[in-house]
């Protein structure tokens, strides 16, 4: 049993303290937004935030977290209107979409420190999250508009 | 978006349409799925007309949506071309997914048979026409209504977005409102072409809409297959041989059955499915499954690097080698033997993986009869995979629930279902509802792969410098999936020709990949072409326009391409240009890149990229765009990075570490796409910004260097051996 706080609430996951967190999250919690794409810490689509840190969940061990907040897509925003998430819909950024909640935590951790980030540092930012529909210029457009906060 | 009621709808809809003539507003699509209710409370429900469109009191319109959605757009693009011809508020519009039933929902198909597969660039090709018929059908239904209701002629209306209007008497009534009366003929009203509205009178036709499904996959709603949750469900994990297709014959099972959470094991006929209650104890069983596997396989022992290398070399050399022709034209030895230059060379193309993002899984259910299986899966065809269920479970059509969602990527991966039959099969066996994913590992080592090639061109050139004779051998396995993309006469129209295949077989599973063969095929053609073109001393444009009979298409996107990338512009230090033809599913177009070279790491960066296309009428231009955006980037992926390599019949890869993709820092700075302004029938657009990548950047390497690149994807270590040449 490991208790952490996700989006605010605290939860208790009932298993195994090495399990990763990724799978705590999506089928003992059922937050689906969060995506395996790898398991190994090399695509980015299973991203959420602990204590505001952009972390490959797969690469997290529940007891990692204990105590924790840990902050998914679902809970980025509370009416799901944070300027990333409208940026996106606005750039029209997803195709498949199923890499889209990694790159939307990983950029939220960016415009957090950085809120005017130059195209430079948003590549750099970024490039560890793959998008196999190759949406990467329309995130960058994103993640610009954002930060211009509209 | 829901899904939940679409099995209900696919049993009995057919069913519901046949029996429903001169009735309107029995049928619900509550909550439940389907029922029947009362005449008068159904007056409060939706307006059921025809099999595409019911209508709300409140004037909301239901458009049920055939396309499966794996990031195109098409759920979204092609209801409105229905909507168009409704003539509909878009505003009003919101989209169901059709369930799995292609003999109400597919497209007329391959020999007849209706079809709801979405590959090959179809939804908009084949939907287009029909879902505007249907469309056309409704506003039919809803005029005749009107004025039947006002006692007046049919001629004498006409419509406005989501309204019929009586200009004489400026009555006005909205489509919920006249839903709300409504009579639903039997049959729907007969519509032809020239009832249909022209080019001039669009309205969504041409302007973009957003995305459907764009809302739900920024805040994580979306639901894919992975997704899905069931009461009691478990979890499973299939390992497969790593030699493909090989058996197992014994395996630890006591020792696995031993573990927490391990429920069982099922044994498939080409690998072993652990059974646990949750997906952590179903990947540390699969980590100590150790299975001993028969040594039968076809792949056994097969290395695809060296027989790339020499095998087919020599099946290239071999005179007596079994040759198919592919397609002739014209005659090929008189052209050779009048030639006054003949141009070979050959070119090789490795394997390529998929890699969609969301790893092939399904869920699956029995009821407790076990008569009948829900499936939820995402797939590009639903109607094939239904069939492909029932038949691999003994199981009749209806007796498969299919529930589509979502794909996170298909690129010709998700057209087969192999993994939801397993699914099925342990669903059954196990007798819980059970979510099967495939890891990553194991989708990339059981993956179906793009085949490699070897092509052996030869090209005769007349007196005057005309090219006259083409002949092009594949060598490879996989029949169309190695030669779909040699169609010169779509293009360059060269008199003689002789396309051949040397089939081979290594029992490695293989599958269409986005856009085929026509990556490869047109990396070996439009390489030959800027060679010889360099051979002649011509400009690669003013090569094709003066020694080959292009056709009017091809001439247009090649004079559009060399304006929109500035062409004769001199370009910064180390960068270089290089041009190719595009060509995919109806569509044609011609793009241009511009790459550096770094070359101490022999790591070549696409920087811009212009295309201009032939789409046909581009329904929906946002959408194309991204499309195509989209495609060069998995060209550029595919040309500079993707390789699938088999040792001893296994697949080397096993992750993104190895199989590596484009990443946001290799991805151009500009990308630049171009629709000519048609007015013919929409074609594909999902693969064309693919087929020209390769070539392209083959023939920018030589602007830049002077040296050839015949083999892809160009790795820094054959980039580097290039340079050395």
């Amino acid at each position: 049993m490991v208790t952490f706080n996700v989006n605010g609430k605290s939860v208790e996951v009932n298993a195994e303290p090495d399990t990763p967190l990724l799978w705590g999250i999506r089928e003992h919690l059922k937050l689906t937004g969060t995506k395996y794409g790898c398991g190994a810490g090399l695509c980015g689509a299973c991203t959420v935030h602990i204590n505001g840190k952009a972390v490959r969940s797969c690469q997290t061990d529940l007891s990692d977290v204990d105590g924790k907040d840990v902050t998914t897509i679902e809970g980025l925003s509370p009416d799901k209107n944070h300027p990333l998430q409208k940026a996106w819909i606005a750039e029209q950024v997803p195709q498949c979409g199923y890499c889209q909640s990694g790159q939307i935590m990983k950029a939220a951790e960016l415009l957090a420190k950085t809120s005017r980030p130059s195209r430079d540092q948003i590549i750099r930012h970024m490039d560890g999250n793959l998008c196999r529909c190759g949406t990467y210029n329309r995130i960058i457009a994103a993640i610009q508009l954002a930060s211009r906060g509209v | 978006m829901t899904y939940a009621n679409n099995s209900a709808l696919s049993l009995t809809r057919r069913g519901f349409l046949g029996s429903t003539a001169g009735l309107s507003f029995v049928i619900s699509f509550g909550g439940g799925g389907l029922s029947l209710i009362p005449e008068a409370e159904a007056k409060r429900k939706d307006c059921v007309i025809g099999a595409w469109v019911r209508i709300s009191p409140e004037n909301t319109i239901t458009i049920i949506t055939p396309a499966a959605e794996m990031g195109q757009g098409s759920m979204t693009g092609v209801p409105t071309a229905l909507a168009e011809e409704l003539d509909a508020d878009w505003s009003k519009v919101t989209l169901e997914m059709a369930p799995a039933d292609p003999s109400t929902y597919g497209y007329p198909g391959w020999g007849g048979r209706k079809s709801m597969g979405i590959y090959g660039s179809l939804a908009m090709r084949r939907y287009f026409t029909p879902v505007r018929i249907a469309g056309a059908q409704v506003r039919r239904v809803l005029m005749v209504n009107a004025a039947h209701k006002w006692g007046v002629d049919l001629k004498e209306l006409k419509t406005e977005p989501s309204v019929v209007v009586h200009p004489q008497s400026d009555r006005r009534m909205s489509y919920g409102e006249i839903a709300d009366f409504a009579k639903v003929p039997a049959k729907m009203p007969v519509i032809t072409n020239s009832d249909l509205k022209k080019k001039s009178e669009f309205r969504i036709i041409g302007n973009s809409v957003p995305r459907h499904d764009i809302p739900e996959k920024v805040d994580g709603s979306a639901q894919y297959a992975m997704d899905v949750q069931l009461p009691g469900m478990v979890y499973a994990s299939t390992v497969h041989s790593p030699v493909q297709l090989a058996q197992p014959t014994r395996w630890n099972d006591a020792k696995i059955k031993s573990m927490t959470g391990v429920i069982d094991l099922v044994k498939l006929k080409t690998g072993v499915a652990v059974v646990a209650d949750t997906f952590e104890h179903v990947i540390e069983a699969r980590e100590a499954l150790d299975i001993t596997w028969s040594k039968d396989a076809l792949a056994e022992g097969f290395n695809s690097e060296a027989t790339l290398e020499t095998a087919y070399a020599e099946i290239a050399k071999a005179p007596d080698a079994e040759a198919k022709t592919v397609s002739m034209k014209g005659n090929i030895d008189v052209a050779f033997a009048q030639a006054s230059k003949v141009y070979r060379a050959n070119y090789r193309s490795d394997y390529g993986y998929h890699a969609q993002m969301e790893p092939l899984n399904s869920v699956a259910r029995f009821n407790q009869s076990g008569d009948a299986v829900e499936i939820w899966e995402g797939t590009q065809a639903p109607g094939s995979s239904r069939r492909a269920i029932a038949r691999a479970l003994g199981l009749k059509f209806d007796q498969v629930i299919h529930h589509q969602q979502y794909l996170g990527g298909g690129f010709g991966r998700r057209s087969n279902s192999d993994y939801t039959i397993e699914a099925a099969l342990i669903a059954r066996i196990i007798g819980r509802p059970v979510k099967m994913i495939w890891t990553r590992e194991e989708d990339l080592a059981f993956g179906m792969f793009r085949p490699q090639t070897l092509q052996c061109l030869e090209t005769a050139l007349d007196k005057d410098g005309k090219v006259t004779g083409w002949r092009h051998c594949v060598i490879g396995d996989g029949g169309r999936l190695v030669t779909s993309g040699i169609k010169l006469d779509l293009y360059y129209g060269i008199p003689n020709q002789r396309i051949e295949l040397r089939s081979t077989s290594h029992g490695i599973r293989l599958k269409h990949w986005r856009a085929v063969a026509h990556p490869f095929n047109i990396f070996a053609i439009d390489g030959l072409i800027d060679e010889i073109a360099a051979s002649e001393g011509l400009d690669p444009f003013a090569f094709r326009r003066q020694r080959m009979k292009m056709t009017a298409k091809a001439e247009q996107v090649f004079d559009v391409v060399e304006k929109m990338s500035d062409w004769k512009e001199k370009r910064p230090n180390n960068r270089a240009l290089g041009l190719a033809v595009t060509e995919r599913s109806g569509s044609l177009g011609a793009g241009v890149v511009e790459i550096s070279l770094n070359r101490e790491s022999g790591v070549i960066r696409v920087h811009k990229v212009w295309v201009a296309i032939d789409g046909g009428i581009i329904v929906q231009p946002e959408m194309a765009q991204h499309n195509v955006e989209s495609g060069i980037i998995f060209g550029i992926s595919g040309a500079l990075k993707e390789r699938a390599t088999m040792i001893d019949g296994a697949v080397k890869q096993s992750n993104f570490h190895d199989y590596e993709v484009l990443r946001m820092s290799e991805a151009p700075e500009e990308l630049h796409v171009n629709f000519i302004d048609r007015n013919t029938k929409p074609t594909g657009i999902g693969e064309i910004g693919n087929p020209f990548v390769a070539a392209a950047i083959a023939n920018a390497f030589y602007a830049l260097t002077g040296k050839r690149l015949y083999h892809m994807p160009f790795t820094p270590d054959r980039v580097l051996k290039a340079l050395k040449a």
